[in-house]
């Protein structure tokens, strides 16, 4: 199986976010990225995968800050490549972004013959749109999102996935390879890797770099502001000591025929 | 005719669901505003006796086809590519939900057309379309205006109320041809139903619902007892479900449950958009958690900034004392 | 207190176990005796495959990697009481143990998540609670009393006062701090903290786990240390302490370290006078495993305790040496969901039931890991009316009050 994951750092929401002074974008001064958490999972599932079934896992990411962090810690994991993608400014213009990834792609021999394209199924600034479904659009191949599982079938060269949908139900989908599925979650929670294990990577292994080819489309939507959202209605709040508030909250429960 | 606000109907499982109506309700103040007509579509298979609930707009195109029937997204968006070719709206409106996900971004793929995700308001400004879309898990939104026909946006739930949506009135409906080939290149094989045998707590009237603020699974028998004591049961937002404290049969949000009981307790629940969209509706939301800052207290009618686990034993407590235990 | 772990030896670990026999910790193992006396006094030993006798003699056999898959080393709070009993010596919980903890987490399949979690989150964001570093400081607000912040007043200060993870962030652990910060202000001790430059020292048998992890945050609590000027680092955590003590002097660690009851024995003199209020409750102090197995620091917090009028001091059944454990150690901060799946005691609740048999209405404690713990040991076990769990700080600053 010859798997590629895509990867991308987005802003980490631990991080108090505020809005630059420009009034249309993120304050970058104490703002901190992080590997978008479905990517994560995306690439636990190719582990997974090769695990049990052999072959490669190359791991595919725009450069943004941490982002040699995020990849070494990859291939600590057990990945075989790194590639990082330059020329590629990942952030909120994510219809570009697949763009480079589809430049990429050709460009690069080994990548054109994958089975598979793994990559999260949304991310936290996904403004325009979904990475998953624009690629596969681009190389023209299928997808199917918010997938839960990923059963191949080397021989029939055809793959069955598992698609989230309301109410804890699953959907079953059928489709052949090549195909790009936008993960919602990897069968099992994504490995730790201890950090002695990225540091030694980060000592031994290479990160390769890809261009983006031809420079990226502009945004095609204006921002014309960003802001944290109004709170229109907010809650009333109950103050007091535990003991205090449970009687409070008695009361509202009484008043509401509840208890 | 051209320039129309269109609406994807989303349907599962033999109904229309309850964010189609909202984004009916949002659709027709845009086709207000701009002075053009509303239409929804509806895709699927067998399915045309839907369409008679989506009278918010003037006209429902409906386009059968066997592999609409799971309202696929490849499928779908081949179907309305051929659709938004041949009669040229100006918007198209995508509900956003664990059903839709990816047709809004396939068919503006497709076009060559402008996507907006994540809308939670959608309005006319200069005759251009104007949207507010969240990012970065619900911490911003984005005003985000759009050039060009068509545009396809994703809409979250909770844009309008339901009931703004739903009318009395049938639409007439227009059944359209699409060229869909007979054997789809995915191809939908099966549901698989969560496992059985534990309560369904879309029925439940009261629900103390935990998120990761809980901290261990140990604490479960803390919201349990106060569940018991309530008559009510316990539920969970996403996480605590991923961690395996509580079977997916108890998730709330966007990969769950969608509920409304009366009493709805969050404890230490962020209230992430994804975990909201589920519980939104109930008649009445009281949150615990030590940030005061949780987006939960958005969408709650009562806010308690403390530890739950402080304040679960406390009103277990009271509750008991009140009903003479 | 057997010699050979007196707080003024350095642990210096030999880096790994290919060298491991050919250092003078390495000789110490050979001459085992398979007594059992370790896993007989570890209060986790009956769930071990392979408590340190077999461990070692696995190791001697050539066969260690047999311990590498069991999830005998996840049992282990690193709590010292199998070295402080070894009649070999043999220093387990600073040498041994560590490096097979290394060596488990590198084999085994799938950490327990609730660990992984604090331990990615003490890598990203230097506390294991996963908050913001920008939100460290926060505390200092509510302190009460002037507390110097050193980033934003940097200058030569007596005492670099290293706050730790959980009395920054966790609200019972900011009443300990905030009583810290009053105790020392009435003693008018020249004291400043590293506000959010502080990350996590480090130490917890839990990092033992991660030496990767464990060298990243001494390298960059070196590169602090060394922006400014001060003569002693005073903290309240143990932990801390020992990877003060014990390790970071192998990076180059010159500065002096005092745990907080160290210190504040040394103004005893003056502490006294202030202590007016008389507070009447039993207390029992819990010896942590850091501060006492370790680093033989046992008298300090009962010269403390008995300076407040009115406490009467009762001792536990095990207590100095042979004080149980909180369970805190080694990750078990973050496998209590673990170990109740495989239906383990907590030690905790095993050591709250002694607090409460002796009769005591205070539990004392000196160690940042244990408010959480035992305060849910008394809840759990229902005895939460008749016992608060209080640091020696905070009842130092409550006999302060008028």
């Amino acid at each position: 199986m010859n798997i590629l994951v895509l990867l991308k750092m987005v802003p980490d929401v631990v991080e108090e976010l505020e809005v630059a002074p420009d009034g249309k974008s993120l304050d970058t001064e104490f703002l901190r990225l992080i590997p978008n958490e479905p990517d994560d999972h995306a690439l636990e599932e190719a582990l997974l995968l090769k695990e049990r079934l052999g072959g490669k896992v190359t791991v595919l990411a725009p450069d943004a800050a941490e982002v040699d962090e995020a990849l070494f810690t990859a291939l600590a994991k057990g990945a075989d490549r790194a590639l990082k993608l330059s020329g590629a400014d990942a952030s909120s213009n994510t219809a570009g972004l697949a763009l480079a990834i589809r430049q990429a792609i050709a460009a690069t021999p080994d990548l054109q013959g994958v089975d598979l394209i793994l990559t999260g199924t949304q991310a936290n600034d996904d403004l325009d749109t979904l990475l998953a479904p624009v690629l596969a659009q681009l190389m023209g191949v299928p997808f199917v999102g918010i997938v839960t599982s990923v059963v191949p079938d080397a021989g029939r060269r055809m793959v069955t996935v598992q698609k989230e949908c309301p109410k804890g139900v699953r959907a079953e989908f059928e489709m052949p390879m090549p195909a790009v599925l936008g993960i919602q979650a990897a069968e099992k929670p994504p490995r730790y890797v201890p950090v002695a294990k990225v540091r030694a990577a980060m000592k031994s292994l290479k990160i390769e770099a890809v261009e983006a080819g031809e420079p990226l489309p502009a945004l095609p939507i204006e921002v014309i502001a960003m802001d944290k959202p109004v709170v229109s209605e907010r809650a009333e709040m109950l103050e007091g000591s535990p003991e205090e508030v449970a009687g409070k909250v008695c009361e509202i429960l009484t008043a509401r025929g509840l208890l | 005719m051209a320039g129309e606000i269109w609406v994807l109907a989303e349907h599962w499982q033999g109904q229309i669901s309850e964010i189609t109506f909202e984004v009916l309700a949002l659709g027709r103040e845009l086709a207000q505003a701009l002075g053009v007509k509303l239409e929804a579509v509806l895709l699927g298979h067998g399915k045309k006796d839907l369409a008679a609930s989506l009278g918010a707009a003037e006209q429902v195109l409906y386009a059968d086809h066997s592999s609409l029937a799971e309202m696929t997204a490849e499928s779908c968006a081949v179907a309305l590519e051929n659709l938004v070719r041949s009669k040229k709206p100006k918007a198209v409106l995508v509900p956003l939900s664990n059903v839709t996900l990816g047709i809004g971004s396939l068919l503006a793929a497709k076009l060559g057309a402008v996507c907006i995700n994540s809308c939670v308001d959608v309005s006319v400004s200069d005759g251009k379309l104007q949207a507010r879309s969240l990012l970065y898990g619900g911490k911003m939104e984005a005003t985000v205006r759009a050039a060009g026909d068509p545009v396809i946006l994703g809409i979250w739930p909770g844009c309008r109320p339901i009931e703004a949506g739903r009318t009395t009135v049938a639409p007439p409906v227009e059944e359209v041809a699409v060229a869909l080939p007979d054997e789809p290149k995915v191809r939908f094989k099966r549901y698989i139903e969560p496992e059985a045998g534990d309560i369904d707590i879309c029925e439940q009237e009261v629900l103390v619902s935990v998120g990761r603020g809980i901290q261990s699974a140990d604490n479960l028998e803390l919201a349990q007892e106060l569940a018991e004591a309530l008559g009510g049961a316990v539920s969970g937002s996403r996480p605590v479900i991923d961690q395996g404290w509580l079977p997916m049969s108890r998730q709330v949000g966007k990969s769950g449950a969608n509920v409304k009981p009366k009493f709805y307790l969050a404890a230490g629940i962020s209230g992430a958009p994804e975990h909201v969209e589920g519980m939104k509706g109930a008649a009445l939301i009281v949150a615990i958690n030590t940030d005061p800052k949780a987006p939960i207290f958005n969408v709650a009618h009562y806010g308690i900034e403390a530890d739950a686990l402080d304040v679960l034993p406390a009103l277990t407590a009271k509750v008991k004392e009140r009903k003479g235990h | 207190m057997n010699a050979a772990t007196a707080w003024t030896e350095i642990a210096s670990c030999p880096s790994s176990l290919e060298n491991l026999f050919d250092t003078e910790e390495g000789r110490r193992l050979r001459t085992c005796i398979q007594c059992g006396t370790c896993a007989g006094t570890c209060p986790y030993g009956d769930t071990m495959d392979y408590p340190p006798r077999r461990m070692i003699a696995l190791l001697r056999s050539g066969q260690i990697e047999k311990v590498f898959t069991s999830d005998s080393l996840l049992n282990c709070v690193a709590c010292y009481a199998c070295m402080a009993k070894c009649p070999r010596g043999i220093r387990l919980t600073d040498v041994l143990l560590p490096l097979m903890k290394e060596q488990t987490l590198a084999h085994m399949p799938e950490l327990p998540a609730e660990l992984q979690k604090a331990l990615q989150n003490t890598m990203r964001y230097g506390n294991p609670m996963g908050e913001s570093s920008r939100k460290r400081a926060l505390w200092l607000k509510t302190a009460g009393v002037p507390i110097r912040v050193l980033p934003e007043q940097p200058g030569p200060v007596d005492l670099l006062w290293f706050v730790e993870c959980y009395s920054a962030f966790y609200a019972r652990g900011q009443d300990i701090a905030r009583a810290t910060a009053k105790v020392f202000n009435a003693l008018g001790l020249d004291f400043a903290v590293l506000g959010n430059e502080e990350k996590c020292a480090g130490e917890c048998g839990r990092l033992t786990w991660e030496p990767g992890l464990y060298e990243t945050l001494i390298d960059y609590n070196m590169a602090i240390f060394a922006k400014y000027s001060f003569n002693h680092i005073v903290t309240g955590c143990p932990h801390a302490l020992n990877a003060f003590r014990l390790r970071y002097p192998s990076y180059g660690f010159r500065y002096d370290t005092l745990h907080v009851t160290e210190l504040l024995v040394r103004h005893l003199d003056r502490l006294k006078p202030l202590l007016k209020r008389k507070l009447n409750y039993t207390v029992t102090y819990h010896d942590s495993c850091c501060l006492g197995r370790r680093n033989s620091i046992f008298d300090e917090p009962r010269i403390l305790l008995k300076a407040i009028p009115g406490v009467k001091l009762v001792e536990m059944t095990h207590h100095r040496e042979n004080a149980i454990c909180c369970g805190g150690g080694g990750g078990g901060m973050w496998l209590d969901t673990y170990y109740k799946t495989k239906g383990y005691e907590r030690l905790s609740e095993r050591r709250i039931k002694e607090a409460v048999e002796i009769g005591a209405d205070v539990l004392a404690i000196a160690c940042d890991y244990e408010f959480s713990r035992f305060e849910d040991a008394l809840k759990v076990l229902g005895h939460d009316k008749r016992m608060v769990v209080r640091d020696i700080t905070e009842l130092l600053a409550e006999s302060m009050e008028a």
